[in-house]
């Protein structure tokens, strides 16, 4: 998890670079929340297989 | 603490949320987790199974926040520790506590609706046994500590089990000995060879309050009740011969090196090559035996 790049910055935040993690994180929630989506419905489809 | 007030105005970036979490020692925690499972040798859902190891995983993840969001004030006082998100300003402490809760609840819940009962309660056990117990509690007041916070890291192989079968028997208590008994030797190898850095940050590491020598004893005082664990589910039928023999000569091993660094009187990390070999081996023993005990136990019994 070394990230070199990402270092301390210690000029003011910028409206650009706030809307860039913003934007980043706002796709990773939604691809989590996808992922989180196909998940529920195969543990409902693998508890109905089991009960049945 | 040492952060700018620049530098939290920006929210901070999902992978330094992701290292909150420290992915490596995920990977063990997975391993054991799955071993534990697989080891109970009844079939289970591959969906459920899944779940069972993500929950766990999360879990884990959300321990490992916590305890950055409390130890903030100590990482930064160490070179190994100095460049985690928090003490290096690129996130706001608040946010990893938000994070690390919201995560525990996330997984204890998931893990309680799709699996079981028994396997969400070990599991919030565990996290709150290496947050509140080891963390907060013992971490800065005894150099015991690490046998304290081993206990929290030999969860997995239990939960998994729970996860598996409902209940918990012998064998996945055993599995938690074995983990319990093996964190002290590990971390106390390690702990001789960074010693400084411990001594910076003020941590009761042993090697800093009791000296080397004592640490060299206590290391090898663990390895024996732990090579015990790791033998005894043979005799007791609980796992064939492959397992009892991998297990015994992998232990035997380990000790060997154990006694050498018992032997060993040197002071200076360039010549403690027998505690970095047993910190070495000892990963690959949880590995060998963990392994052994799956194969022995799907394939052999």
């Amino acid at each position: 998890m070394t990230e070199p790049t990402r270092t301390t910055d210690l000029t003011p935040p910028t409206d650009a670079e706030i809307r860039r993690r913003q934007k980043g994180r706002a796709i990773i929630m939604a691809v989590l929340l996808a992922a989180f989506v196909i998940l529920v419905y195969a543990i409902t489809i693998a508890k109905m297989s089991i009960n049945r | 603490m040492n952060t700018t007030t620049l530098d939290q105005t920006y929210p901070a970036d999902w992978r330094d949320f992701l290292a909150l979490t420290k992915p490596r020692v995920m990977s063990l925690v997975v391993f054991t987790g799955l071993c534990g499972m697989l080891a109970a040798g009844v079939p289970v859902n591959p969906v459920i199974g899944f779940t069972a190891i993500l929950c766990i995983a999360l879990g884990a993840g959300a321990a490992a926040a916590l305890n950055m969001w409390f130890e903030a004030d100590l990482d930064a006082k160490m070179k190994r520790t100095a460049k985690r998100p928090i003490p290096a300003g690129r996130m706001d402490r608040q946010a990893a506590l938000h994070f690390g809760v919201g995560l525990s609840f996330f997984s204890v819940i998931l893990m309680e609706l799709a699996v079981n009962r028994v396997a969400a309660a070990v599991l919030a056990v565990s996290i709150l046994f290496y947050v509140l117990v080891y963390t907060v509690w013992l971490k800065r007041r005894t150099p015991q500590n690490i046998v304290i916070g081993g206990a929290a890291g030999a969860f997995p192989p239990v939960i998994g089990w729970a996860a598996a079968t409902g209940h918990i028997t012998l064998l996945p208590v055993l599995l938690f000995l074995l983990i319990f008994l093996w964190t002290p030797p590990h971390f106390w190898a390690l702990s001789l060879f960074v010693r400084s850095d411990y001594a910076a940050a003020g941590v009761p590491m042993l090697p800093v309050v009791s000296g080397a020598r004592v640490t060299r004893q206590q290391i090898l005082l663990y390895s024996v009740p732990m090579a015990a664990a790791a033998v005894a589910p043979w005799p007791l039928g609980l796992a064939g011969a492959f397992y009892g023999i991998t297990a015994a000569a992998f232990s035997l091993v380990f000790l060997g090196i154990a006694v050498r660094v018992l032997l060993n009187k040197a002071s200076e990390p360039a010549e403690m090559k027998p505690e970095k070999q047993l910190f070495a081996f000892s990963i690959l023993y949880l590995f060998a035996v963990f392994g052994a005990l799956v194969i022995d136990r799907i394939w052999l019994t």
